[in-house]
């Protein structure tokens, strides 16, 4: 298992008000995302636990990516992976965030 | 409450919904309050041996919520994340939630998604499933209704087959299968002579929800929708609560005269036959409709003798 | 030890079966005059629809006596019968009949001491010696969920690399001392000394409601199973 931990700028805030979300399954070629809204607001961190080893460089800059794009503000994202494809893990990211973006509890 | 979305619920095949998106298809909207939910983190502290990737809920969901408006506790299984096998942590949340049950006399819905018992994980699994089983016949002996649906993609095997056997009532759709050994345990065992585990339609045919609902191993027969699988809830959760000696000579009788009708059978179709069904062959390809309508006064029944 | 050995040293003032071979049923005479009723599955029986019927309707004929005679299920079997037959024919409901029967009769008084001096497996395992009040065995009894050469075979894993694994932890490989640390096993019989002492200690202290994740985690063997069921019962309310 490889673990990784990030902790970026947000440029932008994540709206709504829900506390957590979650998307996806830990199955093969698939991954989960677990959002909580815990940071400060400029502050995202994202920690990766995956199956799959010798994917670092491609971790960093898809997150990187990601943080810096979206409103991802004040979120603490928690991945765990099994060895899903960079699309895919763009494609979760989004979910997560825009779940976690709606209004209500 | 974790926000979980996903496809809107009319569009959704059960069989293709994950845990989450059951849980969340099949309660009354916003109702669903989960119980060491992800956030907790309490994952297996055995997969990082196998160095396996972990599930922050370890592939159990347990939680209350309302269906119909009635208060009932909840579990699902997510049949994608380790087979849905039942390990340490993910078995010991059920445990939890039927002892609770029975502190309560609130009635439980288990959506079953399950290889059986998690290898990895093997005696804590199978003592999991002991556990269960426990509880959830002490539940029933006050008058708690344990409801099991079944129709994903694990089917409902192993420990789990037996725990479904325990249950008051038994949902299953076309997809949904319940065993004890599975295809390949039985092929590696006893050969493919004795069962083709590649022959996917000798797989449904014989553990299959068709079959179980026609032999009475399933009690209700439903679509691949969660609306199906509510409503039919919805009508398990009205039916006689209880188990007791009775229940269990009743229930005796009917598994005594099974044997007594279908233990010379070969295959299914033959005890389709048996049963009185015309074109028994054709069952395998009918919808819902047709085929309830052609079960229908042929089926052995489990009604209350489970 | 063998079945007859283990029934006389289990009660020397006599034991009486109606039924032996493969699936056996009787009862014991216990010092001071009480009865215990016997059952059991011997020679490593598969448990299929049949054998689990059978010792269903003798744990429903004892159900309805109130006279709270307990039951000793002797267990040494096979695993499930893996069959087409069994399979068609529904095995999940008849061992889910059998361990019914077990608890119920339990419930109406009948508390009841599996006692695995063999083997079994699986999905016998459940429904015979993990649906007893409390379980207990005898050195040499092989428990198993699944062997060693079936898992490799399923985990696409080396029998080796399991072995491997298993000297770390006693969390899934084979074996009586791992059940017994998960909390599966009661206690462990001493067979160099006189086995009805120690049935008689076991009668006195069947536990009143399932205590295995406790034990097994006070042995070591499940750190967090308790704790979790413990954490789930009580946010429900």
């Amino acid at each position: 298992m490889e673990r990784m931990t990030y902790r970026l700028t947000a440029p932008h805030p994540a709206g709504g008000t829900r506390r957590q979300a979650i998307v996806g399954v830990v199955a093969s070629g698939n991954l989960e995302v677990l959002v909580e809204r815990t940071q400060p607001l400029d502050v995202c961190s994202v920690e990766i636990a995956t199956s799959v080893r010798g994917f670092n460089a491609v971790w960093e800059a898809v997150v990187t990516d990601f943080v810096a794009r979206r409103p991802t503000g004040g979120l603490r994202i928690a991945i765990n992976d099994s060895g899903a494809r960079p699309d895919t893990v763009a494609l979760r990211l989004a979910q997560a965030v825009r779940l976690i973006s709606a209004e209500g509890v | 409450m974790t926000g979980v979305g996903g496809i809107a619920a009319d569009g959704l095949s059960w069989y293709e919904a994950t845990a989450r998106q059951r849980v969340g298809a099949l309660v009354d909207p916003r109702t669903f309050v989960e119980l060491i939910g992800p956030e907790q983190r309490e994952t297996s502290p055995h997969l990082t041996i196998f160095d396996l990737p972990e599930q922050f809920d370890d592939g159990m969901i347990v939680g209350h919520a309302s269906i119909g408006g009635r208060a009932i506790l909840l579990a699902a299984q997510e049949g994608r994340f380790m087979g849905g096998a039942f390990g340490e942590v993910h078995g010991a949340k059920l445990t939890g939630l039927l002892r609770a049950a029975q502190a309560l006399r609130r009635d439980v819905v288990v959506l079953f998604d399950t290889g059986g018992v998690r290898l990895q994980e093997a005696n804590a699994g199978e003592l999991a499933v002991a556990e269960i089983i426990r509880a959830l016949v002490c539940a029933r002996s006050v008058g708690v209704r344990i409801v099991g649906l079944i129709g994903g993609r694990a089917g409902c095997y192993g420990g789990g087959g037996v725990i479904a056997g325990c249950c008051s009532t038994l949902i299953a759709s076309e997809h949904g299968r319940i065993g004890v050994s599975g295809p390949d345990v039985i092929e590696t065992n006893m050969g493919v002579e004795e069962f083709d585990a590649r022959d996917r339609a000798l797989i449904w045919r014989t553990m299959g929800g068709k079959h179980r609902y026609l032999i009475g191993g399933a009690d209700l027969f439903v679509d691949d929708r969660p609306a199906a699988f509510r409503e039919a809830t919805l009508t398990a959760l009205r039916r006689r609560a209880g188990l007791d000696l009775d229940t269990l000579l009743a229930e005796h009788a009917r598994l005594e005269r099974r044997i007594a009708r279908f233990g010379d059978k070969t295959d299914a179709i033959d005890v389709w036959t048996a049963l009185g069904i015309e074109n028994a062959g054709t069952i395998p390809e009918l919808g819902t409709r047709d085929f309830v309508r052609s079960a229908a006064g042929h089926r052995e029944s489990a009604d209350e003798a489970r | 030890m063998k079945l007859g050995e283990i029934l006389r040293s289990l009660f020397p003032a006599g034991y009486h079966l109606g039924a032996e071979g493969k699936l056996i049923a009787g009862r014991g005479s216990l010092p001071g005059g009480g009865r215990i009723h016997l059952l059991g599955v011997a020679e490593g029986t598969f448990l299929g629809v049949e054998e689990a019927l059978w010792l269903a309707r003798r744990v429903l004929e004892i159900g309805p006596a109130r006279d709270a005679t307990p039951i000793l299920l002797m267990v040494n079997s096979g695993s499930q019968r893996m069959s087409r037959r069994d399979e068609l024919l529904g095995l999940n409901e008849y061992l889910a009949h059998l361990a019914k029967a077990l608890i119920l009769a339990e419930l109406a008084g009948h508390g009841s001491i599996g006692l695995l001096y063999g083997h079994s497996a699986a999905g016998a395992f459940i429904a015979t010696g993990l649906a007893a009040s409390a379980l207990v065995a005898l050195p040499g009894a092989t428990p198993t969920v699944m062997d060693l050469p079936s898992m490799a075979r399923v985990t696409k894993l080396s029998v080796d690399f399991l072995r491997e694994k298993a000297a770390t932890t006693p969390i899934f490989a084979p074996g009586l001392d791992n059940l017994a640390q998960a909390g599966a096993v009661l206690e462990i019989w001493d067979s160099g000394k006189p086995l009805d002492r120690q049935l008689a200690s076991c009668l006195g202290k069947l536990p009143a409601a399932d205590v295995r994740d406790r034990l097994g985690q006070e042995r070591g063997g499940r750190p967090r199973a308790a704790t979790i069921a413990a954490r789930v019962a009580k946010s429900a309310f």
